[in-house]
């Protein structure tokens, strides 16, 4: 590197600057490898904070980000609430169960009104798949997907990616199974594209009923056998059997589920000795992971919940950063 | 775009290791030895300074100075006030020891408008409560901002704002020195690196 940086007074002038070349947060799809990498270098230093006596640094004081959620959610609304205090946003709740959602009012109405607060951003989470992209053409203000139907779950997939490099210290060349409820999962299609673009053997099992539609489409092995995909895999990623989202006959019984797709310590033994066992919860225990394997000592599902805190800080930073309104200039 | 030559150095590889030296017998000197000492480097190149002046502290009393590196990118003051162009990356703050009533020895390659020690102050109060924090510079190149002085300077070095001071060091440039150059155009902070 013999080309000169100017070093003025701030440091970090002088290093490369990056950042995200974009103003929302849909998919992992628009990402490229190097946005990734970005996202997962910055939440390392965003990890730091979570460890100090104070956790908090005064980085997004005065921004506002309003986390409109139209479907339950406990540990992402809440990871994300963590997140924006950490950075000292001011952040707002919103849950379609106590908002004029129930009057009648459409998506789009509700964001404009949202809007005439300006909002940094908003973190949306909806049963229809597409909603952030929407809401992302139609607002000023960044978009972060938290969870849009069957389509994306973004910054999941970044906090699995982030846990497994703590591990394992990279992605590349690593056999990554993802088993369960695979036509039902968000979390599923944006973690199989974030793989794939980080060069990951990707394998994906479950049920015949449960594999997605076009899965020959995905670039990654599929079986209906959970231990050829358990056999010799550094990461096993299991999902939630999604009964919520299930109507009609896609498993004959959970009991049966469990004794030919259920993670227990026996099929374990075919996975790599090292090998790390991931859930983005919540679980049903006994269901897709026996409670022996879940509290075991290959489990990192409470490592995960940790990491979606540093994740998110990473992401709010860099999108923060690159919305500035003429309101605030 | 390749600059020719004629690049002032006004601190070569010898005078920079006098200065740390002499900075260093001037630590032991103020604060009478080194006990509850604790150095932190700014990052980037503050950090392997404060590397240095612990190396020179344990040639001088034989005792170790615990050493931390402080990443100040989520205190800046200017960050979110650009709407377009680059933003810093974050590194991780890395001290650790507890500050809580320590001497702080802050350490920065160059101290210019003050802006960064103010962020770095916040920070570190963010880590605890230091007895005290005593600011140490390679470079002091004048035009303050803010109400901040050095308790050490390796150099005082006179210079027009329309003059970049660059510090490179072994560990990250590969080679010592301190060079001074008019910047014509003043293009903008960071670039392509």
């Amino acid at each position: 590197m013999s080309e000169r940086a100017t070093v003025r007074e701030t440091p970090a002038a002088a290093d490369a600057a990056r950042r995200l070349q974009r103003k929302d947060l849909v998919g992992i799809a628009e990402l490229s490898p190097e946005e990734i990498q970005l996202v997962l270098d910055t939440a390392e230093a965003m990890k730091e904070i979570g460890e100090r006596p104070i956790k908090k640094v005064p980085t997004l004081r005065g921004r506002t980000v309003v986390n409109l959620f139209f479907e339950p959610s406990t540990r992402t609304r809440t990871s994300f609430e963590v997140a924006e205090k950490r950075l000292s946003a001011d952040s707002l709740n919103i849950a379609a169960a106590t908002s004029s959602v129930l009057k009648g009012e459409t998506l789009i109405d509700t964001a404009r009104n949202l809007e005439a607060m300006a909002p940094d951003l908003i973190v949306l989470r909806h049963p229809s798949s597409g909603a952030s992209h929407l809401l992302a053409r139609t607002c000023r203000a960044g978009v972060i997907n938290a969870g849009d139907g069957l389509h994306e779950h973004p910054t999941q997939a970044l906090l699995d990616a982030f846990t497994i490099r703590a591990r394992k210290g990279r992605l590349a060349g690593l056999k990554v199974a993802i088993i369960g409820d695979l036509v039902h999962s968000r979390v599923l299609r944006s973690n199989v594209s974030l793989l794939r673009k980080l060069g990951a053997d990707v394998w994906i099992a479950g049920p015949a009923t449960l594999l997605p539609p076009g899965v020959e489409q995905f670039g990654v092995r599929w079986t209906t056998s959970v231990d050829e995909a358990i056999e010799g895999a550094d990461v096993l990623m299991m999902l939630r059997i999604q009964l919520e989202r299930m109507r009609g006959g896609f498993l004959p019984s959970l009991r049966e589920y469990f004794t030919i797709f259920g993670l227990t310590v026996e099929r374990l033994r075919r996975a790599a000795s090292d090998v790390i066992i991931m859930h983005p919860g919540p679980m049903n225990r006994g269901v897709e992971i026996a409670s022996d394997v879940a509290d075991g000592p290959h489990s990192v599902i409470l490592d995960q919940v940790a990491n979606g805190v540093a994740v998110r800080m990473a992401v709010l930073y860099l999108l923060a950063g690159g919305v500035d309104h003429e309101a605030t200039a | 775009m390749r600059r020719e030559a004629v690049v002032p150095v006004v601190m070569d590889a010898d005078r920079m290791s006098r200065s740390i030296t002499r900075i260093a017998h001037e630590i032991v000197e103020r604060n009478r030895g080194v006990d509850h000492l604790g150095l932190v480097g700014i990052r980037t190149r503050g950090v392997p300074i404060a590397r240095r002046l612990a190396a020179a502290l344990h040639a001088i009393t034989g005792d170790e100075v615990p050493t931390g590196a402080l990443d100040i990118t989520l205190y800046r003051d200017d960050l979110m006030r650009h709407p377009v162009g680059p933003q810093p990356v974050v590194r991780r703050t890395e001290i650790p020891f507890s500050i809580d009533n320590r001497l702080i020895l802050l350490v920065d390659d160059v101290l210019y408008t003050g802006r960064t020690i103010r962020a770095a102050l916040d920070a570190l109060i963010d880590f605890g409560r230091p007895r005290a924090i005593q600011l140490v510079a390679l470079v002091d190149r004048g035009h303050r901002e803010l109400p901040i002085k050095a308790d050490y300077v390796g150099k005082n070095l006179p210079t027009s704002q329309r003059e970049s001071v660059s510090v490179h060091l072994q560990e990250i440039d590969g080679r010592d020195e301190v060079t001074v150059e008019r910047a014509e155009g003043t293009p903008a902070a960071g670039g392509p690196s």
